[in-house]
């Protein structure tokens, strides 16, 4: 991901500048986003209540190998998960910008498009963490008793390791995404089926080790559903950080997925790029 | 003359910044029937047909040139810019600009050239000009000292240095597109495109940026192409006309030679202390305008002298006026008298021979 720092001199001044110029544009709209990020903290709240009723109704201590604070404690997490993988906007605004023509400015300016997305996440990243510690450090003070509090550091090195490609993932692969807009005059339905995938298969709705008891397969071979759902990126924007943190990935275990999740970014960023350099090419710089 | 050839084609010049040959662009469209059915159909059966943009347009442009490319809607004008500054892939020919070929997009080629487009944004819409600037100073690694001096000089010639603080969707059309122009040239750039940077715009507006661009064309020696189709940019700028009608290139000359050539005759207006007789009107040219003992005439250019001296032996004149044809009428006769196909109609040949 190369953006004003391609062929050398001022890379950091280069991002630096980027990064604070998109740092004003996001603080140009502070009212909305400043509402948007409060409103995320929503769910959480709902998800205690719900998730309280549902032990309360089953009557039983345990499901699926979670407690009621366990369950707890996840959510706060996959919010935590989410808050650096989730990319609102992106696909849509790439396709945006192709449809609408605006793209155009950043194929004759000397500055790599990808790269100039990242940096503008990252700004818009940066503000809403700025927006949203308060909130978070709330929500995470009252629901302390849910916690299994802080892990080892090397656990914990681990887990910001996973947060930061969790970022990388969701950007790449929303990026790549949008990057569709080249071919198809419409991609908002391949944005809802993505982000149903997303909700489904992330851990985001619940934890993906819940599968785990779902066998799929013949005699010959057999597999769960989460063993299935591993193989597949999504996990690695919600669950994947998560299941670190609670201590659910040991020793090699949490070696390979911290590798199966940098191979997932690799491959999304060459995905990325790759429809980015086979888009423009047959681009037709619509919009005048 | 090959069929396809320019009615004026230029000297080769040993040197050029922009070379261009057999460059064709065709995009293939997909036809959409009307209503409902016409929809479900096209689900199934789409009908696609190929439209040529451009159709082999060859030319070199020397350095520090200032060149209109004028054309009728849908020529291929705009096609034509968007492939010299690589937005956009050719399906044949090739092209270099500044030692580049365009659609390769090096970062060496694109901190050399900008391109402004008239309905388009580079500046930063919710933020100040200045923001943008100081963006534009990075990604084309401007030396700072250098830049703050040249955005000054800038904003200064064109009066805008109030409105750079200002966020830009705050500012009207004629100041966005002045601001738009500084940052295109904040970094020096040696080629610049234009395209339709007038458009919409008032006289004043239309007048500073005209002073504006030949001011720095002339000082910094840039190369400039310009697509408009207001005829006053090119009286204002260029020396220099490409026409291109069909994809193809139609002329390439002097605007003073379109002027000399495509035109037959001059528009005189006199005021009479008398009125004269119809008949005495129409003896002298083709009377345009009759407005009390003011008649406005089209006369041919070489009756034009035998005429005037008959009028001004013969009647009680006030007033004369002798006028060049609109040079919006000249262009608009250019384009129309190419065939249908593009080419050059017998006509149009024999005038220009």
């Amino acid at each position: 991901m190369t953006a004003v720092a391609r062929s050398g001199g001022w890379p950091f001044h280069g991002w630096t500048t980027m990064l604070s110029i998109c740092v004003a544009d996001r603080l140009a709209h502070r009212g909305d986003f400043a509402l948007g990020t409060l409103m995320r903290f929503l769910p959480i709240v709902t998800q205690i209540f719900l998730w309280t009723a549902v032990f309360s109704a089953a009557g039983s201590t345990s499901i699926a190998g979670y407690s009621r604070n366990d369950f707890v404690a996840y959510y706060l997490l996959t919010m935590v998960a989410r808050s650096f993988s989730s990319m609102p906007g992106l696909a849509s605004g790439i396709a945006r910008s192709v449809r609408d023509g605006s793209v155009k400015k950043y194929l004759v300016q000397p500055v790599d498009y990808v790269g100039f997305l990242l940096a503008a996440r990252v700004a818009h990243k940066l503000v809403y963490f700025a927006v949203a510690a308060a909130p978070f450090a709330l929500v995470f003070f009252l629901c302390r008793s849910f916690f299994p509090w802080p892990p080892e550091p090397p656990v914990v090195a681990a887990y910001l390791a996973s947060l930061v490609m969790s970022f990388l993932l969701g950007f790449l692969l929303e990026a790549t995404l949008g990057m569709l807009g080249f071919w198809f005059l419409e991609v908002s339905s391949l944005i809802f089926v993505y982000m149903l995938a997303q909700f489904l298969l992330s851990g985001h709705m619940f934890p993906i080790d819940m599968l785990d008891g779902i066998a799929v397969g013949s005699a010959g071979w057999s597999l769960s559903l989460g063993d299935i759902v591993r193989l597949l990126p999504f996990q690695y924007t919600a669950y994947f950080p998560c299941a670190i943190w609670l201590g659910k990935l040991r020793g090699a275990d949490l070696a390979v997925g911290l590798a199966m999740e940098a191979a997932w970014v690799v491959a999304a960023a060459v995905a990325c790029r790759f429809a980015f350099l086979r888009g423009t090419r047959r681009y037709s710089g619509y919009g005048g | 003359m090959p069929a396809s050839a320019p009615l004026h084609a230029r000297g080769e010049s040993s040197n050029p910044v922009i070379r261009v040959a057999g460059l064709t662009k065709h995009y293939r469209v997909f036809d959409k029937r009307e209503g409902i059915g016409g929809s479900l159909r096209g689900l199934f059966r789409r009908q696609a047909r190929t439209v040529e943009a451009l159709r082999g347009v060859s030319l070199e442009v020397d350095p520090g040139e200032f060149v209109a490319v004028l054309g009728p809607n849908g020529a291929g004008k705009t096609t034509f810019l968007k492939l010299l500054s690589g937005i956009i892939t050719p399906t044949s020919g090739t092209a270099s600009v500044l030692g580049h070929v365009p659609w390769q997009r090096h970062d060496d080629f694109r901190r050399r050239f900008a391109l402004v487009m008239g309905q388009r944004n580079q500046l930063w819409w919710d933020l100040p000009a200045a923001e943008s600037f100081r963006l534009h100073e990075v990604i084309y690694r401007v030396d700072p000292a250098r830049f703050a001096r040249t955005r000054d000089e800038l904003v200064e010639l064109l009066g805008v240095a109030k409105l750079i603080h200002q966020p830009v969707r705050e500012l009207s059309l004629g100041e966005r597109m002045k601001l738009e122009l500084v940052a295109a040239l904040l970094h020096e750039p040696e080629v610049l495109f234009l395209d339709e940077p007038t458009i919409g715009l008032d006289v004043v507006a239309q007048h500073a940026i005209h002073s504006f661009l030949r001011q720095v064309q002339q000082e910094r020696g840039t190369t400039v192409l310009l697509t408009t189709h207001y005829m006053k940019d090119v009286a204002a700028l260029c020396r220099r006309v490409v026409v291109i009608t069909h994809g193809r290139i139609l002329y390439d000359g002097t605007l003073a030679e379109i002027v000399d050539r495509f035109t037959t005759h001059k528009i005189v207006t006199l005021d009479f202390e008398t009125p004269p007789s119809d008949a005495a009107v129409a003896a002298w040219g083709f009377p345009c305008e009759r407005r009390g003992p003011q008649v406005r005439l089209r006369i041919d250019r070489d009756r034009i002298a035998g005429a005037l001296s008959e009028i001004l032996a013969g009647e009680s004149v006030i007033d004369v006026t002798v006028e060049d044809v609109p040079l919006e009428d000249v262009i608009a006769g250019l384009f129309r008298s190419a065939g249908d196909d593009g080419e050059p109609t017998a006509a149009l040949q024999e005038a220009v021979r």
